[in-house]
């Protein structure tokens, strides 16, 4: 037999649980997680390439579309999942509420400045500002 | 009195480690050093589009002694964290969580990142350094 069952119909439907928030940070994490698998190996792959590499050389190399396009979403992923990431530790560890959520806003400013100014960085060397 | 074959409770002092507990631990760990890491990726990015002088001292500083014993701890960091999160994904889908499994699969964690540092560091030397 099983439990009885006391949840609203209108909770189930829509699917955020106890957390009010559902997967979306599980799923979010797994699903850059796929993408840094690709994007991470890219991105030593290109680094090992120039390792000698003087400025015109890499800069004409992170210029090129297919690498400025890769590096931007090498960028926007790796922040993404690093503050998802830091995020979990934060709510861990820290145990003072106004400490725990100063900490968590602060990260997520850090990580779409962060992300911000590698986009602008890659857009700039690409387009040649 | 105490019977020693009972279940201990996991106080971590006294915990025999296992290596589950090991790249559990590990997995956080280089997840923080990276995200540390990763300014040094923005910084580089940055310097290359602030023109020549700007990425000519971000070369020097990369490849100063210090710069190169960070490089290489990051290194291993990112190529850890990519095996076990491999093997976080694989796991995610249900597989892998018999004990015999679930220890060969952290084992392969740390060895396969072991060896990825170890090729990469090879060709980074044969190449030259990394200065």
């Amino acid at each position: 037999m099983s439990a009885p069952d006391f949840q609203n119909p209108l909770k189930r439907a829509r699917g955020l649980g106890s957390s009010q928030s559902g997967v979306g940070h599980w799923w979010t994490q797994r699903v850059t997680a796929a993408a840094l698998v690709v994007l991470g190996v890219w991105f030593v792959a290109t680094v090992l390439c120039l390792l000698h590499a003087d400025y015109a050389t890499a800069k004409a190399a992170i210029a090129k579309p297919w690498n400025a396009v890769l590096l931007i979403a090498f960028s926007i992923a790796v922040f993404w999942h690093a503050a998802l990431g830091l995020q979990v530790v934060i709510e861990d560890y820290v145990h003072t509420r106004w400490k725990e959520v100063v900490s968590l806003v602060l990260i997520k400013f850090l990580a779409v400045l962060g992300a911000l100014a590698s986009v602008l960085a890659v857009l700039r060397v690409a387009l040649g500002a | 009195m105490a019977d020693t074959r009972r279940p201990l409770s996991p106080h971590l002092q006294i915990y025999k480690w296992q290596v589950q507990m090991v790249t559990s631990i590990l997995h956080r760990a280089t997840g923080v050093a990276l995200a540390v890491g990763t300014l040094m990726v923005l910084w580089g990015l940055l310097a290359l589009a602030g023109g020549e002088a700007s990425f000519n001292q971000f070369k020097v500083c990369v490849g100063s002694p210090v710069g190169l014993v960070l490089l290489f701890g990051w290194s291993w960091a990112l190529f850890y964290h990519l095996c076990n999160g491999i093997r976080h994904l694989i796991q995610d889908t249900g597989a892998g969580y018999a004990i015999p499994q679930f220890v060969r699969s952290s084992w392969l964690s740390i060895i396969v990142s072991v060896l990825l540092t170890a090729i990469v560091w090879a060709y980074v030397l044969t190449m030259g350094g990394a200065a």
